[in-house]
């Protein structure tokens, strides 16, 4: 089976935070602060990152993950609103030594709501994965699962220890 | 109501777990958490049937339960688990910068 298959989703998270608009903005905007947030899992490594925030901008985070494979991110930026919304295009790529594979095209958007002294993010994306079929070995069932018994889980996790 | 994944210790495990198997210790190395505490969250997360774990010797190794879907619903669960991740180190970021408010950029070792 060689034909890629492309397969398309979305998803939106709302989160509040206890901070005015303008410093979860800035918490996007700025790079050191965006390198204390937008990191990647544990025993991840910083290979380079890049952001220059404004239009037609563009955001780079490569890293090594905890298997030897590296993870790059490229974005750039389509819209922005100070302290209301980000608009972009981001891409993913995993790098095993000069194997590269295309994994993913999403747009997202980040909308900061502010609410009395808090602000609501709400973040959403709309992804196209491309390596659903023919991407690096070993990346489908075992890793790309995760997330199906993450949503599992949401639908019948039970108080553990009685029924 | 106890949700296995509301836990934000708990998710990093997941996601660190999604790159490939790790024992206890190393599961706990990163986290400023006790060994008894990393086991009761790996405890946790097998009971949900997210992660299994394997003992040779002396060691228990923990990998992302195998029986995993490759549809849209899993790609899609596991980029949104990811950002939920990124989100709370948002948060913790935050509350850190709320906390010392005179602190300009505070040291770096990147």
């Amino acid at each position: 089976m060689k034909s890629p298959l492309i397969e398309r989703g979305s998803f939106s998270i709302e989160r509040t935070y206890d901070a005015p608009p303008k410093d979860v903005f800035a918490a996007w905007s700025q790079v050191e602060a965006k390198a204390r947030w937008f990191v990647g899992p544990e025993n991840w490594t910083l290979v380079k990152r890049e952001l220059d925030f404004r239009i037609g901008g563009h955001e780079l985070l490569h890293g090594r993950l905890a298997s030897g494979r590296d993870a790059i991110y490229t974005a750039r930026f389509h819209d922005i609103v100070p302290d209301e919304r980000i608009v972009y295009v981001y891409d993913m790529h995993y790098q095993m030594r000069d194997d590269k594979t295309h994994l993913s095209v999403s747009i997202a958007t980040a909308e900061f709501e502010p609410i009395k002294n808090q602000t609501r993010l709400i973040f959403t994306e709309q992804v196209a994965f491309l390596d659903g079929t023919n991407g690096t070995e070993g990346t489908s069932s075992r890793e790309h699962g995760t997330g199906a018994h993450l949503e599992r889980l949401r639908n019948h996790i039970r108080p553990v220890g009685n029924g | 109501m106890f949700h296995a994944l509301a836990d934000a210790s708990r998710r990093g495990m997941v996601d660190r777990l999604s790159e490939g198997p790790a024992s206890v210790s190393e599961l706990a190395r990163p986290l400023a958490m006790a060994l008894p505490s990393v086991v009761k969250h790996l405890a946790v997360l097998e009971a949900g049937g997210i992660v299994l774990s394997v003992k040779a010797g002396r060691v228990r190794t923990y990998r992302i339960a195998p029986d995993a879907l490759s549809t849209v619903e899993s790609w899609v669960a596991q980029r949104k688990a990811k950002w939920n991740s990124h989100f709370d180190r948002l948060e913790q970021y935050l509350s850190d910068q709320t906390r010392k408010p005179a602190a300009g950029d505070d040291e770096d070792k990147s």
